[in-house]
């Protein structure tokens, strides 16, 4: 079933923002992981965001592999930690556009601190959580998204923890930019990604997606095409809506749309003020005055160092 | 080759202790053109009730870093005088202060010194600097470290806004050091 | 290789008395790192605390993350935007840095990390000096791959080593660490930072040839291969799985052998370049003392001491302590009667040395665990003992 039927960008378009050379992918038949891919290339193309100066980061799963397919900067980091890697990656280099796409299972059980963190200092990142309920790579088990009374491999009677609600933590966090949609609603979380991805801030975007193989399966709630009815049938647009309010229960109803959008500084923003206060107007991190610098390269142009050992100095 | 010579500031958390052997330290080895080497305790120890740092200093590159035969003590405090009295070499120095520390059964080969710090801090101010007024005695009676080299190294170790006073510190009790060695004199 | 002089804004010349910790933030700037992630743990915190106190007049990134997986994670996302990057640590964090020490191997990131060592395990001994960590050093990580660490015994050191470090990171593109100690961190000394332009500083090797023939790796054994730097439109990929030229993965026991044995061979191949040994009287010796850090300080004490008694001793210090300077050992075994290894942990070292030692010498482990520096007149019996 093919549920972006007007909008679908052609083959062409996607065909830049691939690594094309590494198809087929490892996603199962009816996997949301593509969708969300698709939603996210498509809104790159439409921001106008140099795809030379755009990095994805992604942490371990199946989700984790989206790192390795796109055409860009790209980095697979270990469990849970796209992250921590992601801030390094926008703070070295702060002209970069810096996306995360991962799982449920590696940003907010193994990376639950880092997220917490990232939006509580508001990181200029834009977060897209593939959220499936389940760890897919390694067979299905619960994870801290996971409904109540849900069987997953590792709660084979059902699930009896109480499941973290991810608009509600990031926007207590401190997400200054909060959405959900279902992998059912491709132009919604195309225009999500894009609001994101031109705006400053630590954004979030929660997508539900089903995992056909392990989810649906082992709770016996049919196929792919099963899902997208079942978001069709149970999700409601509510923008704005109480982030206390967006719970959901097995098979029930799913709030969606964009929660939060709040303007506030960066980390950059904090930094750069606060360390202008220090030094003064011309604080620049790791810049130099226009002057400063000519005479920067000239001296370096006369100091390069043909031969002789490297040596720290040490005798 | 010189022989290195050993000391040990001693007294209690607050006093200013650790910053006595860091200025002391700093002087002989960027002013007074010697090596020292200064260790000191950290953790709760240094926060709480005795405080120690140590202090090597020599003519050549000091290899061992520890001081095993202190030759100057200075105690601040009953604890740390009762603590380290008994380390100090026949014929060290001993400089503690007066009001603070009541002397005992220490070694009568021992070179005593006694110093009011704390009366001399509070007569130009400010009892927190007595570690000044002491290091100004120490360094009149030790002959250690010049007192040049050690007013050339407050700045940076001590608040900015208090560098003059804490020279000032300073100068009343080198002054005080210089007298106690004059009366000393045979 | 392109060496150049230190960038005058990091380095702050002059003679300091200054403490081991802050010496190598000092080092760091002076290399041209620009980049700090960190989180506070005794006795390292002075290092994060003069480099957050450097970075708005360096221009540097400091931040202080939400733990220690977190600080060397965003290392590893700072190295690929271009910068030089550092964190310290001590033993509890460097536990937890392990996972993603082993991903900076795998995915050639020169990083810089110091290890200001505490007893342990555990939390050990927060304030108390050890040597307990280097062969978490080395191996800590899971699976095969290899580092570069150095041990500095002064302060002056841990600013020279430092600068190394960061030199030694670029060239062979992998991590490398500074195994110090609480007691070298925390002792003051004077610190002489020279002028910049004494101060030899590798650059980074960017690639900058046609985007269709980048290639973030090259398994040749050697080593300092270009990278890239995000933004600069070459579009790398790098994961910590098993991966090809491209950095794509290829998850077969062929490609893992590829890898892993480049990433040995890159350190193990270039080990007489890297190493640095420090020796005295070793001509001639019958017994030789072998140390590194704070002991060797210690050790040279014990020496006179067995000197004044007419026995012939050596002093071996390891500047680098991995690789280890297995040739180096080798020829000196079949010299020397004993060589007595001291350090500040069960025995640690001394593993390596009786390896390459391979029984032509009595090899004495001299060990003492964590909190303290040796009793000298324990090395010299050892040394005593050896000559019998």
């Amino acid at each position: 079933m093919n549920v972006m039927t007007a909008d679908v960008p052609s083959e062409d378009r996607f065909a830049a923002m691939l690594r094309t050379e590494r198809m087929p992918h490892i996603w199962c038949p009816g996997c949301g992981i593509g969708s969300v891919v698709t939603c996210f290339i498509d809104a790159v193309r439409r921001s106008g965001v140099d795809q030379d100066k755009l990095a994805v980061v992604s942490g371990i799963g199946c989700s984790g592999r989206v790192a390795g397919y796109v055409n860009f900067d790209s980095i697979h980091a270990t469990h849970g930690r796209a992250i921590p890697v992601a801030t390094g990656l926008k703070l070295a280099n702060p002209e970069l556009t810096v996306v995360v796409i991962s799982g449920d299972g590696d940003l907010i059980s193994i990376g639950g601190n880092h997220f917490v963190h990232a939006a509580r200092r508001n990181m200029d990142l834009v977060v897209i959580c593939i959220n499936n309920f389940t760890y897919g790579m390694t067979g299905g088990q619960v994870t801290p998204t996971t409904p109540g009374s849900a069987t997953a491999s590792t709660t084979p009677y059902g699930n009896y923890e109480y499941p973290l609600t991810l608009p509600f933590l990031a926007d207590a966090c401190g997400a200054s930019y909060v959405a959900r949609w279902t992998s059912l609603h491709a132009r919604n979380i195309t225009q999500s990604v894009e609001e994101a991805l031109t705006r400053r801030g630590f954004s979030f975007i929660e997508v539900i997606t089903p995992c056909t193989t392990l989810y649906l399966r082992r709770n016996r709630l049919g196929d792919g095409v099963d899902a997208l009815q079942y978001y069709q049938n149970n999700s409601e647009i509510l923008h704005g809506i109480d982030t206390r309010e967006t719970a959901i229960e097995l098979q029930g109803k799913i709030a969606v749309g964009k929660f939060v959008d709040r303007e506030k500084p960066t980390y950059l923003d904090a930094v750069t003020r606060c360390n202008a206060k220090v030094i003064g107007d011309d604080y620049q991190l790791y810049g130099k005055t226009e002057p400063e610098k000519k005479s920067a390269e000239a001296k370096k142009t006369e100091d390069q160092v043909t031969a002789g050992p490297v040596s720290g100095g040490h005798s | 080759m010189m022989s290195t010579t050993e000391i040990r500031f001693s007294g209690f958390g607050g006093q200013g202790i650790i910053r006595c052997a860091l200025i002391t330290g700093k002087a002989l080895s960027l002013y007074d053109d010697k090596f020292a080497t200064m260790t000191q305790s950290f953790g709760p120890e240094a926060r709480g009730s005795a405080c120690s740092a140590q202090l090597v200093v020599s003519a050549q590159r000091i290899l061992y870093p520890y001081i095993t035969a202190p030759a100057v003590l200075m105690a601040l405090s009953q604890g740390a005088y009762d603590k380290y009295h008994p380390e100090v070499i026949p014929g060290g120095t001993l400089i503690v202060e007066e009001d603070l520390v009541k002397l005992g059964d220490h070694d009568p080969r021992l070179q005593v010194w006694r110093v009011p710090a704390t009366r001399v801090a509070e007569s130009i101010g400010n009892r927190l600097f007595t570690n000044l007024v002491a290091l100004g005695f120490f360094t009149a009676v030790t002959g250690v470290v010049t007192a040049e080299a050690m007013k050339r190294a407050l700045p940076g170790l001590v608040p900015g806004r208090f560098l003059k006073v804490n020279i000032s510190a300073f100068e009343k009790g080198y002054e005080h050091g210089v007298q106690a060695r004059g009366a000393a004199a045979p | 290789m392109n060496i150049v002089h230190a960038d005058p804004r990091g380095v702050d010349s002059g003679a300091h008395f200054m403490d081991g910790d802050h010496a190598i933030a000092e080092g760091a700037l002076a290399a041209g790192c620009r980049f700090f992630a960190g989180y506070p743990i005794t006795p390292s915190t002075e290092t994060a605390e003069r480099f957050a106190e450097r970075a708005p007049e360096v221009g540097a990134m400091f931040i202080q993350m939400e733990d220690e997986i977190a600080s060397i994670a965003a290392l590893i996302g700072a190295a690929w935007g271009g910068q030089k990057a550092m964190t310290v640590t001590s033993g509890p964090g460097f536990s937890l840095m392990m996972e993603n020490i082993g991903l900076a191997a795998m995915t050639e990131t020169p990083i810089v990390l110091a290890n200001v060592q505490r007893g342990g395990p555990s939390t050990g001994l927060p304030t108390l000096t050890a040597q307990q960590d280097m062969f978490q050093a080395r191996f800590g990580s899971h699976g095969d791959y290899n580092i570069i660490a150095l041990c500095p015994d002064s302060p002056q050191e841990c600013f020279d080593l430092t600068v190394e470090a960061f030199n030694l990171a670029e060239t062979y593109r992998t991590p490398v660490f500074i195994m110090t100690d609480e007691t070298v961190g925390h002792m003051h000394e004077k610190v002489v930072i020279p002028p910049a332009d004494h101060i030899k500083v590798v650059e980074r090797n960017l690639f900058t040839g046609p985007k269709e023939d980048f290639r973030p790796y090259r398994f040749d054994s050697q080593g300092g291969h270009p990278m890239a730097r995000a933004g600069a439109g070459y579009r790398f990929h790098i994961t910590g799985l098993t991966h090809d030229e491209r950095g794509y993965p290829v998850m077969t026991a062929a490609q893992n052998q590829v890898v892993v044995t480049h990433l040995i061979e890159k350190i193990n191949g270039n080990a007489e370049c890297i190493i640095r040994l420090e020796e005295d009287q070793v001509e001639g010796a019958e017994v030789l003392v072998i140390s590194y850090g704070i002991t060797s300080r210690i050790a040279v004490r014990a020496i006179a001491e067995a000197r004044k008694k007419d026995i012939k001793v050596g002093a071996l210090r390891l500047i680098t302590v991995w690789p280890f300077c297995e040739r180096r050992i080798r020829e000196l075994a079949g010299q020397v009667r004993a060589m007595v290894v001291a350090e500040i942990n069960y025995g640690q070292m001394v593993r390596e040395v009786e390896r390459c030692a391979a029984g032509r010498c009595r090899v004495i482990s001299v060990n003492h665990c964590g909190g303290a520096v040796h009793d000298p007149a324990v090395i010299t019996q050892a040394i005593e003992e050896a000559c019998r």
